[in-house]
């Protein structure tokens, strides 16, 4: 009765209550350049097309919601989105479904979920509510404990094995860990011993993802397999020039020579159609919906909502820097995708739901703290 | 104290900034590198790549080889491929498939099988470029189609080979069957490391010969580079790498002999294994009811699959290497040589069998009421006294039974070349330890040894297990892995290779008892309970007849055919070789539900041999033993 009481604009108004003008132009110019780019990538596809458009409007859905938030009560879902969070997957890796060789899903009812991407959000939630908590007493012991709640999801995950978020997550759980003052020495001394550990961790690793690796030095090893895909991206994005061949005009991507090329490989078809300059803008972006995302961070009220800002903001460089990275050859092939342009609901519901976070923390930066 | 606390909270948000801060510039750095990469690419290396792309108009389309055949014994083939129209739809590059299957039905049919196995093949495959809607279209629908092809963006006629089984559900269970590669497969090709020799291929060997030897039979799939237009389209083939056809396999299997053989089951279930007791070849491989391989080649529809799948028969279960059974008196051959091995009998002692054997006051009862009166080890054989085993395992004890039934190859898996052998159980105090969780059930009571002695009891070989068991026993204790193939050729290079025999070890048993116990079990085909169903053979043979039973019988119930259900009625079982003085070959028969063994299977049996020692083919099939005639025993 209210609601239809109020005029247009009020309505408009009430609606738009925690939305973050700056945010919301940023993510919708990126939407925007991957819808543009998805026409490309899947002009034979076009059931994808309408999919995706889906997907966004229960992007936006979820962010929306999630801005209405206030950051004290997402404070509560911390624990339990954790717990149920370890628990779905403890449960993928007993019994979860197999899908292009990896043990990612679960079936809850009539429906699959994949519990370790819900982990992108309940991790850093987790380690920030853990920090908050313990601010006032921070010490040596904490940070071991928040890198055992890191730990534990993230080799579970990287079982599976979902390397790609498995990077995913342990960066988020280590965004926060860095932001609530690991000492430098010490972080000092885990890249040295990161790089020690190398190691024994490539005997771990899976056979297919050290041939990605090995791939990643020399392509023209394994040029019908995972080579192929980094020769064949080069190829798009270096063929792509200064001002890239234009819109519908790639042949790397039209003659189908880029595969994945709505998913995890659509930065080609983008850097083939839009050059160099394209990429220029897309990294503009991407620099300024993470800078907004840093302000937001250090104007926040709480530790809690600090931390988690930033460690979400943190997020969004990660997926782009992992994802351009591997298309252009510099980094291995893992599963991320290019943010709010891949193809995928998953991953776009997630980015959303950061976005919404971020929008929802700066609308009570004004806040007394509790 | 507020103020220490207030700025010790201003401290703190200036080490956060700084360190927001630190991040800050770690991004600019990283996009940095980003952007040097890209203008490295795009600017000072873009003519390199331009002519990369320029020259990129090489499309690798995969040619998948064709399968290798498989063949019997004689060169018959049991498996081969032919080549037929199918139509496929891509799903990807169709708007909406309901209404395109439904179009496409009005030029060629499409029934409602086509459209369900459509349906169950989209949710198997993921990913999937092209399905077949129909398969084995007409030269007229294949005209019809082409006639009105741009009405179907996505839907293409291809030429595919096909696999048919010519001789149907014979042998289904050793041929076995191929169908699509589902995500199980691909995973485990991707395992292997094998996944790209498979782009192209869309079957692969699911079960029976097809699926232990599908590395053998695929070959490798060759490639074909051609140029394509600015559109995509193929212009002109460049290079060519044709495929490698996979390699023919010849079986050891006799086809005729394996249809006299499950002829002479008719409608009965049950399983056959014939062994070359020199070579371990496996002759003939039965397991009944078997089932159409044919129905799988182009992706069962969920109707054939669900009456295969939920009959009570269970057609798809390969009883011969996957059914365990208790041997019933088939096992006493075996005891009879565990006996004279250990020294625990010789030849000349006798009991006197009253009937029934005591122990702690229960009795445990034969066969045959009132008993065989005086029994030494050659009468126990012939007439298959229970008491006299009864006695015997209860002197030998579980240990030393379990110890050397194990060297005959009981209870453990022979090694034979088709996936998803069973272990079955062979019996003995730590099996027990291990099968049960109580205390009180892990316990070995001195009582379970006695039924042990006649084969019932824990007892549970498959019909392999106790084959492999009786070929070694005719090979006077030289046990081989039983083996279905003879050899593999090679296409290629025109190379044949011979799977050699393979010994697994000589039981080193004593040749006199092996002598005394062939004896005994030629004796029993002329003169006891395998006589009736061995009168007037041309050949020597030693047999052994076993009855399993299905259901446990109380005390002082007895047992009445009659009124028990089909499905509880006792097994027939009956190990048999032939000729006795130099053994040619070796089979194990069970009918389930069969009754005595010398009812069933015994009969069974004897036509097996007939053809393979003789060259006789039964005119008519063997009419079953009325049940007045079957000799008092099993």
């Amino acid at each position: 009765m209210e609601l239809a009481a109020l005029s247009p604009r009020r309505f408009a108004r009430r609606f738009a209550t925690g939305i973050d003008g700056p945010l919301l132009a940023l993510a919708s110019l990126l939407v925007g350049i991957g819808l543009l780019t998805l026409y490309s990538a899947a002009y034979e596809y076009p059931a994808r097309m309408t999919a995706q458009l889906v997907n966004l409007a229960v992007g936006f859905a979820a962010m929306w919601v999630m801005a209405q938030i206030p950051p004290q009560t997402l404070m509560r879902f911390a624990v339990p989105a954790y717990a149920l969070g370890l628990l779905l997957l403890i449960g993928v890796a007993l019994f979860g479904d197999i899908v292009n060789g990896a043990r990612r899903w679960l079936h809850v009812g009539v429906t699959r979920i994949q519990p370790s991407e819900m982990m992108k959000i309940a991790m850093p939630l987790m380690l920030a509510w853990y920090f908050h908590r313990h601010e006032s007493t921070l010490r040596a012991t904490d940070f071991v404990v928040s890198g055992l709640l890191l730990a534990i999801p993230v080799l579970l995950i990287a079982r599976q094995p979902d390397l790609g978020t498995a990077i995913l997550v342990s960066a988020a759980g280590g965004f926060v860990i860095f932001f609530a003052g690991l000492s430098w020495r010490v972080i000092a001394g885990l890249g040295v011993l990161g790089g020690a550990a190398l190691f024994p961790l490539w005997g771990l690793l899976h056979d297919y993802q050290r041939r990605r690796v090995l791939t990643l030095l020399d392509p023209s090893s394994d040029p019908l397999g995972a080579g192929y895909h980094i020769i064949q991206s080069t190829i798009a994005v270096g063929s792509g020039g200064i001002t890239g061949k234009g819109w519908l005009q790639g042949t790397q991507a039209q003659l189908e020579f880029i595969p994945e090329r709505h998913t995890d490989f659509i930065f080609a078809v983008f850097s083939e159609e839009f050059g160099l300059l394209g990429n220029m803008v897309l990294l503009v972006l991407y620099a300024l919906l993470i800078g907004r995302g840093l302000m937001i961070a250090a104007n926040a009220p709480t530790f809690f909502s600090r931390l988690l800002a930033a460690a979400i903001t943190l997020i969004f460089f990660t997926y782009a820097f992992v994802n351009m990275g591997m298309v252009s050859g510099i980094l291995p092939v893992v599963g991320v995708p290019l943010p709010f342009i891949s193809y995928g609901g998953t991953a776009l519901a997630t980015l959303f739901v950061g976005i919404g976070i971020l929008m929802s923390i700066h609308k009570h930066r004004k806040l007394v703290q509790t | 104290m507020r103020l220490a606390e207030l700025k010790n909270h201003e401290r703190e948000l200036y080490y956060f900034q700084l360190r927001i801060g630190v991040a800050g510039a770690a991004v600019l750095i990283a996009f940095a590198i980003l952007f040097v990469r890209f203008a490295w690419l795009q600017v000072l290396q873009h003519d390199y790549y331009r002519t990369k792309a320029e020259d990129n108009r090489i499309s690798v389309v995969p040619i998948a080889p064709n399968r290798g055949l498989i063949l019997d014994r004689n060169g018959v083939v049991l498996a081969r491929n032919y080549s037929a129209y199918t139509l496929e739809i891509m799903p990807a590059k169709v708007r909406d498939l309901d209404n395109t299957i439904a179009e496409l039905g009005e030029i060629v049919e499409i029934q409602t099988k086509d459209r369900n196995r459509f349906r169950k093949l989209l949710g198997e495959t993921r990913n999937a470029e092209s399905l077949p809607i129909r398969t084995r279209l007409s030269d007229e629908e294949v005209a019809r189609f082409a006639a009105n092809r741009y009405r179907f963006p996505g839907v293409e006629i291809r030429a595919r080979l096909f696999r048919q089984y010519p001789y149907g559900d014979t042998a289904s269970h050793v041929i076995g069957y191929i169908g699509r590669i589902n995500e199980k497969d691909q995973e485990r090709l991707e395992e292997l490391d094998v996944a790209a020799n498979y782009r192209g291929t869309d079957f692969i060997g699911k079960s029976g010969v097809e699926g232990s030897y599908q590395s053998e039979l695929h070959g490798t799939t060759g490639f074909e580079q051609v140029e394509i237009d600015a559109g995509g389209r193929g212009i002109r083939t460049l290079s060519r790498t044709p495929a490698q056809p996979g390699n023919n396999i010849t079986l050891t299997i006799d086809i005729k002999l394996q249809e006299i053989a499950e002829q002479a089951f008719g409608e009965r279930r049950g399983a056959l294994v014939a062994i070359e007791p020199d070579t371990g070849s496996v002759l003939a491989f039965i397991s009944k009811p078997g089932f159409d391989p044919n129905l799988f080649v182009d992706g069962i529809d969920p109707q054939s699959w669900a009456e295969l799948n939920n009959s009570p028969d269970r057609p798809l279960n390969n009883r011969a290497i996957a059914g365990v059974y208790p041997p019933g008196s088939t096992f006493k051959p075996f005891m009879a040589l565990a006996a004279l091995e250990s020294g625990k009998r010789n030849p000349r002692s006798t009991i006197s069998d009253p009937g029934y054997f005591e122990f702690g006051g229960r009795r445990f009862r034969d066969s045959k009421p009132g008993g065989h009166g005086s029994v030494d080890l050659y009468k126990s054989i012939v007439v298959s006294s229970d008491t006299y085993y009864y006695q015997l395992a209860n002197d030998m004890g579980i240990d030393a039974i379990s110890a050397f039934m194990k060297r005959f190859g009981l209870g453990q898996k022979t090694g034979i070349d088709l996936d998803g052998e069973a272990i079955g159980v062979l019996p003995s105090p730590e099996w027990k330890q291990r099968r049960f969780r109580k205390p009180e059930q892990q316990k070995w009571y001195a009582g379970e040894t006695i039924s042990i002695g006649i084969g019932q009891g824990y007892n549970a070989y498959t019909p392999v297990q106790l084959a492999q068991a009786i070929a070694t026993l005719a090979a006077n204790g030289a046990m081989y892995k039983p083996r279905l193939v003879s050899h593999v050729d090679d296409l290629r290079n025109g190379e044949r290779r011979y799977v050699e025999p393979q010994l697994v070890r000589n039981l080193g048993l004593k040749p006199e008892h092996i002598e005394f116990v062939k004896n005994a079990m030629a004796g029993v085909n002329k003169e006891g309970t395998g006589a009736r169903s061995f009168a007037s053979a041309q050949y020597t043979s030693g047999g052994k007849t076993g009855t399993a039973q299905v259901i446990g019988m109380k005390q002082n119930e007895k047992y009445d055919e009659k009124k028990i259900a089909e499905r509880h009625r006792d097994h027939s079982l009956f190990v048999v070789f032939a000729p006795v003085e130099n053994p040619k070959i070796a089979l194990m028969t069970i009918v389930e539900n069969g009754g005595f063994g010398a009812r069933a299977a015994a009969p069974i049996s004897r036509i097996v041999l007939d053809y393979w020692l003789l060259g006789k083919v039964p005119d008519s099939p063997r009419k079953p033993v009325p049940e007045d005639d079957a000799e008092a025993g099993d």
